[in-house]
């Protein structure tokens, strides 16, 4: 067994504090070890790695840098972001033995204040804690139970949640992962400099690791890295689905998941064991503690909007000054290819996810023959959590009430986390990797059914510039000619597009023949999935262009308008993209500060003109966008016609499916993605935000009523429906031809006029 | 007096740490009992932990230039008034500038290199109770400020003049007001005028063979008057109380009269006690003349102590456990391993080769055979007083306990060293200051379940300032518990670092000593526990005390000195 040896011949990177001279007895204290990962003989090969790194060169605005508050708000350098470089893991995985490295000597980095324990002591502290014994008692009290009957309880819970952290496993996971990643992946980058950032971070404070979840490759690859790197492994926070696996359920449980149920609301027990037990790890800084904060898997490649509560219960030690600080690490993993794809595109069409079992799993062996193209894993810069609630919490209710009792959060530390989730995610945003078929999907979905594949190469390239200059991360492969890299990327989703006749066409097998319900359906699972590369920009894009949508839609050059109806989009599409909460001006400042970059618009005091040359820019911006307004008009038309007053969400899904369902085929729209129930739900969630629909909780079912009175509701939003119709210049398939609002700021008012004037109570109306 | 002591730095003038023509530490003089004892580590210790070397050298001015002093500015006609009065005053520059500051690090900053920006215009010695109340009415009669000044032994600005009181300000030194009024052997009570200072007080009392009991570290130079403004807090208070439960009664001269109460009695239940508007007032309301304070029989036996704990946690863990069972000795401190290193650099040479012997085998015995980590281990030190056979037996119980904690009795004479160096550490600063090392002490309360997070954060939080604002070698950052309640406990830090290469050091020290206050107040930690609020503690008393608990204090305020004849400015 050949001992790791420090790998690393750079120094670790230390940022320069001003004023200080020289080197003190500082760096004496910090305890510092080069990273090292697996053997030192090998790695010659591995620097190339370097020359392949593409500089987003203005990454300009790093879409959505800006923040609310003034410390959450970083003035952004908005001439250059420098990012780090890859290295590829796997390499050195392919040249030597995985039993020596599933064998190595880990003697992992950890917290400096860590004393070892092993995850039973963990438990039992649980259980001893003051905050669990307090709830216990209480529970006891209210329901007159013996204490001991709700402490076994606990200890069930406990022990269903808990993982059982074993080297052993470990070092399973480490061979077989290798094994398999190998025949999966063609390259696992990573960035080393985030890696010794990580390494530092780890030994400071307590440490959550915040990756983004496209796959379920995601929490395999991350511990693997951190084997592999020689750092703390994480403790997972896993849904509960995976117990349901045999034998692997366990296997992850020993390879430091844990698990938490899918809802607990209700359960005051296992609320206060599993915010305890996760508290526990984190105050004594037992492991990194690894959550997704999206809270699953997103279906469509786009980030969902963030989960609060894990992430407010890690906080919360910090909060009560249990620990000095807690680092937050953003971590972006990008696919080149997602495992699920295909599962994906199925699900959103509303055939089920297929359970979890192991039979399940060994069935799907069959995809390691694929190629999934290479994975990036950005992990970057820790955010210390002491720096973002300077100035923000008010400390007197942590201090006034003894630290054990339960407490609900306030209003201003609620803020503060949902801020917090945003910003982690829009950082993860930010180092997401984008492939050059990210580009072409979206240069392809514009120009359905068919492309010219010398057009598609051009404006794929065009592209490229653009999404640079709005400061996307782009890993164009070994500085590839264009149609090299457009070629490779259909090579490798040969599943979703093929070139025939020098066009490159979507591929849908079998559409010619068959009935037409299944045609849209298969047209559909071929959309969706080519959707999901292009939505992988969206996020990069979409403060421009819902500058340049608003711009279309009002017709008006007055800054004001535009921007009425900018963030009108916003609020509209608030849970479709990731705003950070309450900066509307700030991100239309951006849209336009990037507009104004690629020369798409000149703005003035009062004004915003679209130059000659942005045209172009305009309508491709809008284009890429078009599927949603069109999606949400329809959805939004289906409640206004179709349904009763009230509704549950388990009707709502199936309802606006067919109702899309036969509008496609009868060809009177063309919208595919109006299909997918991840559209629909966020549509839902936006009405509900906007106080269209209201949520109530009847005993069975969440329940969702239409706002009030449905003619209220529905006027409204037939007018703004079809004020977005009119405006698009296209004109919605099935619209109304009625008296429509000119303009969308008319057709809010007239709401508004109509509640005024609408007999109905409208008190419980939240409009 | 004012000969004594020195001008520009702590305590008296034949007192200090130096470095010898052997480059060794020693301290001089023979008022302690390290006087004239060589401390052979210290030079070491120092180097170690702030980097500094003695070829580094600052040089205060060797004297004050007279010529600096804001000139005085005193009306004829007061003076005229004040001469009829026959109470004796000066305008004198070098008496002005000694009453124009307290302790705190900036105040002695600016002695050594500049000058402050307002002095008072006229210092008044009174006598007696009646001076003042003559002073006080002279004042109000032409529009003055008065500040009292006791024994000018404040860290928390309190003495600072406001540069922008343009009256005159009259320094109402209460030195001579220092005798023992009566002693009363019945009700073991004393009255005594609020100028003397606390070893005065204890040497005339125990002429007739009491004490009061009452010992802060600064009661060689503070006085009664100035431990009743600021509510003081003394080591052996788990026997004697703090100054709150000595006091039985209070004189004080105000702008709208004498304030006092009607008798002299262990409690009374007559509405708000208004003893505690004037505990803690720093100066606001009025002079304190005369204080009636308890008295208690000298103890026949008096014993030190300490135990060695395993780590920081245990050792509070045990702190905490004899304030549960309220056993409390006179005075038990846990220093944390920093400063035990710290008094263990302050070791004189020891004088036989067996003593020396004796302590390799303890420091043996205690990192080998139990092992004790020396880079964790901690200390408290321990003082018992009362009858012997009480002392014994309470002794034993303390140390019953502390064995459960794991702690390791270490011995009378380490204890006593812990006691003695809390009067000496104060002169260590004067000597820091004369190689690039500046630094402070400030104190909190806080309740028992956040004193270990408290401490850590807090130390946490003074490296990582001083890491940010470019200090170059990490501090000393340490603490102690020093006093236990049945709720909580005072914990007393100590902060140092080195300066060389840091163009604003003052400010960089205050910046960082105010995130310290803000860590410790998000720790749950209160804003003082004994030194005060005065002007440097001012900008937090809104979320301290709220915004009508503020109101409150400052209604008080304008009925009792509508014209802020005694505006120094404080608390409010």
């Amino acid at each position: 067994m050949a001992p790791p040896i420090a790998r690393s011949p750079r120094p670790p990177p230390r940022a320069g504090r001003p004023g200080r001279v020289g080197v003190g007895p500082w760096e004496a204290a910090a305890g510092l070890r080069p990273l090292r990962r697996g053997r030192a003989g090998e790695r010659g090969a591995g620097r190339r790695g370097g020359a392949r790194r593409t500089m987003a060169a203005a990454a300009a605005a790093a879409a959505g840098r800006a923040r609310r508050g003034a410390p959450m708000y970083s003035q952004k350098d908005l001439t250059s972001k420098k990012r780090d470089e890859f290295e590829d893991i796997l390499e050195e995985r392919r040249l030597s033995s995985d039993l020596r490295y599933a064998m190595k000597c880990y003697t992992p980095v950890i917290y400096k204040g860590l004393s070892p324990c092993k995850p039973n002591a963990i438990k039992s502290a649980v259980l001893q804690s003051e905050q669990v014994q307090y709830v216990i008692k209480q529970l006891a009290k209210e329901m007159g139970e013996s204490p001991d009957i709700i402490q076994e309880e606990a200890v069930e819970i406990l022990d269903e949640m808990g993982h059982s952290m074993q080297l052993g496993a470990v070092r399973f996971f480490a061979f077989t992962l290798s094994k398999i990643f190998k025949r999966l992946f063609r390259r696992v980058c990573v960035n080393e400099e985030g890696m010794q950032r990580l390494q530092h971070a780890i030994q400071e404070h307590p440490v959550v690791l915040l990756p983004s979840h496209r796959s379920y490759v995601d929490f395999l690859m991350l511990s693997y890295l951190l084997y592999t790197y020689d750092l703390a492994l994480p403790v997972i926070a896993a849904g509960i689905d995976f117990l349901g696996m045999k034998i692997v359920g366990e296997l992850l449980r020993r390879a430091g998941a844990f698990f938490m149920r899918r809802s607990f609301g209700g359960n005051r027990l296992y609320w206060a064991v599993f915010a305890e037990y996760v508290k526990t790890m984190i105050r004594s800084g037992y492991a990194p503690i690894e959550f997704f904060l999206e809270g699953t898997r997103s279906r469509t490649a786009k980030t969902l909007t963030p989960k609060f509560g894990l992430l407010s219960i890690v906080m919360e030690p910090f909060f009560k000054r249990e620990v000095f600080d807690t680092y937050l690490v953003p971590i972006s993993i990008s696919y080149e290819k997602i495992l699920e794809e295909s599962l994906y595109a199925y699900e959103l069409l509303g055939v089920p996810k297929p359970k979890e079992s192991t039979s399940g799993l060994l069935k799907a062996r069959r995809i390691l023959s694929d190629n999934f193209g290479t994975i990036h894993i950005y992990v970057g810069q820790p955010v210390s959590l002491r720096t973002l609630a300077s100035g923000r919490i008010n400390r007197c209710p942590y201090n006034l009430v003894p630290r054990h009792l339960p407490q609900k959060p306030s209003e201003d530390i609620q803020e503060f986390v949902t801020d917090v989730a945003y910003k982690m995610e829009l950082l993860q945003i930010e180092n997401m990797v984008l492939r050059p078929w990210v580009l072409v999907a979206a240069v392809l979905l514009q120009n359905l059914p068919a492309m010219e594949s010398e057009l598609l190469i051009e404006k794929t390239l065009w592209l490229k510039g653009l999404t640079q200059t709005f400061g996307g991360f782009i890993e164009w492969p070994d500085n590839l000619c264009a149609k090299k890299a457009v070629l490779s990327g259909l090579a490798l989703h040969s599943n979703i597009a093929c070139l025939v006749d020098g066009h490159v066409v979507l591929h849908d097998k079998g559409v010619e023949d068959g009935a037409i319900g299944e045609v849209v359906f298969k047209r559909a699972l071929a959309v969706l999935t080519c959707a999901t590369y292009r939505n992988q920009l969206l996020n990069v894009f979409v403060r421009p262009s819902l500058v340049a949508m608003a711009l279309q839609m009002t017709r008006s050059f007055r800054k004001e308008e535009v921007y009425s109806c900018f963030s009108f989009l916003r609020g509209v599409f608030s849970d479709e993209f990731i705003f950070f909460p309450g900066i509307s001006l700030k991100d239309f400042e951006e849209g336009c500060f990037l507009l104004t970059k690629c020369d798409a618009i000149q703005t003035s005091q009062q004004e915003i003109y679209p130059t000659d040359k942005g045209s172009v820019i305009i309508s491709f911006l809008s284009a890429m966008f078009r599927p949603f307004l069109e999606g949400y008009q329809l959805i939004f038309r289906y409640l206004s016609k179709e349904t009763k007053e009230a509704f549950t969400e388990k009707q709502f899904i199936p309802g606006v499916r067919n109702f899309v369902f036969h509008l496609l085929e009868k060809g009177n729209t063309q919208c595919y993605e109006a299909l997918s129930s991840d559209m629909q739900k966020n549509a839902l969630a936006a009405l509900v935000h906007l106080g269209a629909v209201k949520k109530k909780k009847t005993c069975q079912d969440t329940c969702t009523e239409t706002c009030g009175c449905t003619t209220l509701s529905g006027s409204w939003c037939r007018g703004w429906m079809q004020a977005l119709a009119e405006n698009t210049g296209r004109p919605a398939a099935g619209a109304q031809t009625r008296t429509c609002p000119s303009s969308l700021k008319q057709g809010r008012q007239r709401h508004v006029l109509h509640q005024a004037s609408s007999p109905l109570p409208l008190r419980n109306c939240c409009c | 007096r004012q000969e004594l002591l020195k001008w520009n730095g702590w305590g008296y003038n034949d007192s200090k740490f130096i470095f010898n023509k052997k480059g060794q530490a020693e301290f001089t003089g023979k008022r302690y009992r390290l006087g004239g004892m060589i401390l052979p580590t210290f030079k070491e210790w120092i180097e170690k932990t702030f980097g500094a070397s003695l070829e580094h050298k600052t040089t205060s001015r060797a004297s004050l230039n007279v010529n600096d002093v804001p000139p005085s500015i005193v009306s004829e006609e007061f003076l005229q008034d004040l001469r009829a009065t026959k109470i004796s005053h000066s305008q004198d520059a070098e008496d002005r500038v000694f009453r124009a500051h307290g302790h705190c690090l900036h105040e002695i900053f600016v002695l050594r290199e500049g000058m402050f920006k307002r002095v008072p215009d006229i210092v008044v010695w009174p006598v007696c109770h009646e001076d003042v109340v003559k002073i006080v009415e002279l004042a109000c009669k032409h529009n003055l400020c008065i500040i009292p000044f006791g024994g000018g032994t404040s860290v928390s600005s309190a003495l600072e003049c406001p540069e922008e009181e343009k009256r005159t300000i009259v320094s109402l030194d209460t030195s001579q007001m220092n005798r023992v009024l009566w002693i009363d052997e019945k009700n073991l009570t004393a009255c005594v005028e609020a100028g003397i200072v606390g070893q005065d007080l204890e040497k005339q009392l125990a002429e007739s063979g009491f004490c009061t009991g009452h010992e802060p570290d600064s009661m060689e130079f503070s006085s009664l008057g100035g431990w009743v403004a600021t509510r003081a807090s003394g080591m052996k208070k788990n026997i004697y109380g703090n100054i709150e439960d000595l006091v039985i009664h209070i004189k004080m001269v105000t702008p709208r009269g004498i304030v006092e109460k009607n008798c002299q009695v262990p409690r009374m239940s007559t509405g708000p006690d208004i003893h505690h508007f004037i505990m803690g007032s720093e100066g606001t309301l009025g002079v304190i003349t005369e204080v009636t304070i308890k008295i208690r029989p000298i103890p026949e036996y008096q014993k030190y102590g300490s135990v060695v704990f395993p780590n920081f946690e245990r050792g509070v863990a045990c702190l905490r456990e004899v304030a549960k069972q309220r056993c409390a000795p006179a005075s038990i401190r846990l220093v944390d391993n920093a400063q035990f290193q710290f008094g263990h650099a302050l070791k004189p040479q020891v004088a036989s080769i067996f003593t020396s012997f004796l302590d390799g085998l303890k420091k043996f015995y205690i990192t080998k055979f139990k092992g004790f980590d020396p880079n964790m281990l901690c200390v408290a030190t321990l003082l018992f007083e009362g009858d012997r056979e009480k002392v014994l037996q309470h002794e034993k119980q303390v140390y019953d306990i502390a064995t459960k904690f794991g702690g390791l009795a270490a011995g009378e004479d380490n204890g006593q060293r812990g006691y003695m160096l809390t009067f000496v550490i104060a002169y260590l600063r004067d000597l820091g200051l004369d190689y690039y090392v500046i630094g402070e002490s400030f104190e909190t309360s806080v309740p028992w379940d956040r004193v270990l997070d408290l401490c850590r954060n807090v130390k946490e939080r003074i490296v990582r300032e001083c890491k940010e604002k470019g200090v170059q070698f990490a501090p000393l950052s340490t603490c102690r518990v020093t006093q236990t309640y049945d709720a909580g406990a005072c914990v007393y830090f100590y902060f140092a670092f080195n300066y060389r290469g840091i163009s604003d050091p003052i400010h960089v020290y205050e910046q960082i000593e105010r995130a310290a206050r803000e860590e410790i107040l998000a720790n749950g930690g209160s804003l003082s526990h004994h030194h005060g609020v005065g002007k440097l503690r001012k900008r937090w008393m809104k979320e301290s005390i709220s915004d009508v608990g503020l109101g409150m204090l400052r209604s008080v305020k304008e009925y009792v000195d509508p014209n802020n004849i005694f505006g120094n400015k404080n608390l409010l």
